[in-house]
């Protein structure tokens, strides 16, 4: 089992015909992901990699049975993207754009309240590198071949951190079961408590690996639910240490601007959370180990 | 982007907010003409600059007479103001902003920011006005209202009025206050602000509720549907390298050390950094060279870094992911052959054809230290640093 998506997962690209989007839906065809179509407003009744193209993704999921979209939609546009997929009843959207307005962020998750838990969509993201259950699935940019298939879930908001944990747990032979980005924005689809909540219910999941950065409330938030709420191990890091309080560190998220917000403030919290810290960067594989074996 | 404080005046006032009679002035003739314009018999002389904390920083004075308006203006016009917010090097002063002097009788803090914990927009007051907001969270956490937005509908009278009364208003002036508060939220809305703050929001002796300062940041990610804030952007005000960045597809950060770091991905380019850190040395920088680092990507950061004159050391880590290594590599070469700069050079790579990347950087005659993994990477570095001490 996985969480989010699997070999079943029914997957439309929403910005399909674009540079970007037809670059890394090959990339995902090639790691054996079920596209089943595109979406771009104006060009329905064409094909790309052999595949259609709708207008809207009504149409779409009418007319193929998609049930998660990814959005490679230019910023300015991705909100309504996202607000249309959630509506034509996708179930998984994970949105790859990066600079998508703050304010727009907030449209959205407040348009979605009006869907019942049971239809509302999860959406992953905005400014991050997709899911990935490995062996099964890719919906994101990621490079498929340094994720090994297995029992660990990962949860960052960094694309790259994520490569660099994957790559050690890899070379560690500790596999994944899925990897989710969260994304660098302040205000984004899914939080990491949204996920562990996901990765607590999956059974093929034995422990998680989170990895956080300065800034925003969301890491805290994940370790007090952890504590009252999780069974299975949790492993964390959390990026800047050096980071300079009011600078705002590569992603529109990363500033520290409030008390438990710096590195050290979040890794003590955690702490107390009973959550297990990687010290630096490049232990994030043998902390896992260590948490894992110890199983 | 943040803005200054004459043209948050001029936003507040077509909002409806009340400020003093003022105007901004590029040079003491100006200024002195701007005091008669204005008139009265005190004045005050504002430094634009992009910085709060101005007044601790002798950026403001207080003048009684027209020509000690543009002796102050003579005083501050071409200088660098060095707050506590603007680092070391300062802020250049390009223009004042004349205004008349207030009478104040009570001074309030007002701001408005995203919460990202309830992913609204959170008002926060206090009847501590003048002092920042840390100082006021922290000497006097107690005298701090929030309140929260509902931005689907907007912020409603009545939340606006409790606040007011929260803040000890008079009766009759708290319908004038919360009519303040609720323009600063269909500012911060309508505009695509991240911040707006006026401190101090003042009570004046004759009963006008005024704004006595104000800063202004907006989100850079919605410019392009805000032609007239995108306008007010002044250049000067920013670091210099930081615009050669962000110009160039790069997101860069100056800091204080002397490791100049090239990464890819933000995550990965502060978690070099911390390794960096613990491995006892200083970064001089953040720069994350994007997804796409193409060989001219990588050219550019090289020239940013080493343009850097308190680099000692550059520290290249890239993990290619739908990268590759190979072109990666082809970028350092090509970027050491046009640049010949002398630093010690650290370079990790990793991912995607990562052993074709490799040849290509053994095979090139360059010369660097290579690194298998992050942390190998910045002990190297951080020894290169200590072997210059020696």
């Amino acid at each position: 089992m996985t969480i989010l998506i699997d070999e079943n997962t029914k997957v439309l690209v929403q910005g399909f015909t674009g540079k970007i989007g037809t670059f890394h839906s090959k990339e995902m065809l090639k790691y054996g992901t079920n596209i089943v179509g595109g979406v771009t407003p104006g060009k329905g009744g064409q094909t790309n990699l052999d595949l259609p193209v709708f207008n809207t993704v009504k149409d779409a999921v009418k007319n193929t049975g998609a049930d998660a979209s990814i959005i490679f939609v230019p910023p300015a546009f991705a909100a309504d993207s996202a607000m249309e997929a959630a509506d034509a009843g996708i179930k998984v959207c994970v949105t790859i754009t990066d600079g998508i307005p703050s304010h727009d962020m907030i449209r959205i998750k407040r348009y979605m309240r009006r869907y019942t838990k049971k239809n509302k969509m999860t959406l992953v993201g905005p400014n991050c590198a997709g899911v990935i259950s490995p062996g099964k699935t890719l919906l994101g940019i990621m490079p498929g071949h340094i994720y090994k298939q297995g029992n660990v879930g990962i949860i960052g908001r960094s694309g790259t951190l994520g490569y660099e944990a994957a790559q050690q747990m890899k070379n560690l032979n500790i596999g994944i079961s899925t990897s989710v980005g969260i994304g660098g924005d302040p205000i984004n689809g899914s939080s990491f408590r949204d996920m562990l909540e996901k990765f607590e219910k999956d059974e093929n999941t034995k422990a998680v690996l989170m990895i956080g950065e300065i800034g925003g409330p969301q890491e805290v938030e994940a370790g007090k639910f952890a504590k009252e709420n999780m069974s299975k191990p949790i492993i964390a890091y959390i990026a800047g240490l050096t980071a300079p309080k009011g600078r705002v560190m590569g992603h529109a998220g990363a500033i520290v601007s409030a008390y438990g917000e710096s590195a050290l403030e979040k890794v003590e919290i955690l702490k107390e959370c009973g959550i297990s810290i990687s010290k630096n960067p490049s232990v994030m594989g043998e902390t896992v180990a260590k948490v894992i074996n110890a199983l | 982007m943040d803005i200054h404080e004459y043209q948050a005046k001029k936003i507040l006032s077509d909002f409806g907010i009340l400020i003093p009679r003022g105007g901004i002035a590029y040079s003491p003739e100006n200024a002195e003409f701007k005091a008669r314009e204005i008139g009265g018999s005190k004045w005050v002389v504002k430094a634009q600059v992009h910085s709060g904390a101005r007044g601790k920083a002798g950026g403001i004075k207080i003048c009684d007479t027209e020509l000690e308006v543009a002796q102050s203006t003579d005083k501050l016009l071409g200088k660098k103001l060095i707050t506590n917010q603007t680092g070391p090097s300062g802020k250049i002063i390009n223009r004042v902003y004349i205004e008349e002097a207030t009478q104040i009788e009570k001074e309030l803090y007002l701001g408005l920011v995203f919460d990202r914990g309830s992913e609204s927009i959170m008002v926060v007051a206090s009847a501590e006005g003048g002092m920042s907001v840390e100082e006021i969270s922290q000497q006097k956490p107690e005298s701090i209202i929030r309140s929260k937005i509902e931005v689907a509908v907007g912020m409603q009278d009545f939340q606006a009025r409790e606040i007011a009364f929260d803040l000890g208003i008079k009766p009759e002036l708290v319908s004038r206050t919360a009519s303040v508060i609720v323009a600063c939220s269909r500012i911060f809305s309508e505009l695509d602000a991240t911040m707006v703050e006026i401190n101090p929001l003042v009570i004046t002796k004759d009963n006008q509720v005024l704004a006595l300062d104000c800063k202004m940041s907006f989100d850079n990610n919605a410019l392009f549907r805000r032609n007239n804030i995108s306008e007010l952007r002044d250049k000067s005000q920013e670091n210099q390298n930081e615009i050669y960045a962000s110009d160039r597809g790069l997101n860069y950060v100056g800091l204080e050390g002397n490791i100049g770091n090239i990464i890819n991905g933000a995550g990965l380019a502060m978690a070099s950094m911390d390794m960096i850190k613990l491995a006892g040395g200083e970064p001089a920088n953040f720069l994350d060279v994007g997804g796409g680092a193409t060989p001219e990507k990588i050219v550019k950061a090289f020239k940013l870094v080493s343009s850097d004159k308190k680099v000692k050391v550059i520290l290249v880590n890239i993990f290619a992911g739908i990268n590759r290594c190979d072109w990666v590599a082809e970028g350092i070469v090509e970027a050491i052959k046009k640049l010949k700069f002398n630093h010690p050079l650290v370079i990790r790579l990793a991912g995607t054809n990562l052993d074709e990347g490799n040849k290509i950087l053994k095979n090139s005659n360059i010369n660097y230290i290579h690194a298998n993994t992050l942390e190998d990477a910045a002990n190297k570095a951080v020894a290169e640093i200590n072997k210059m001490k020696l």
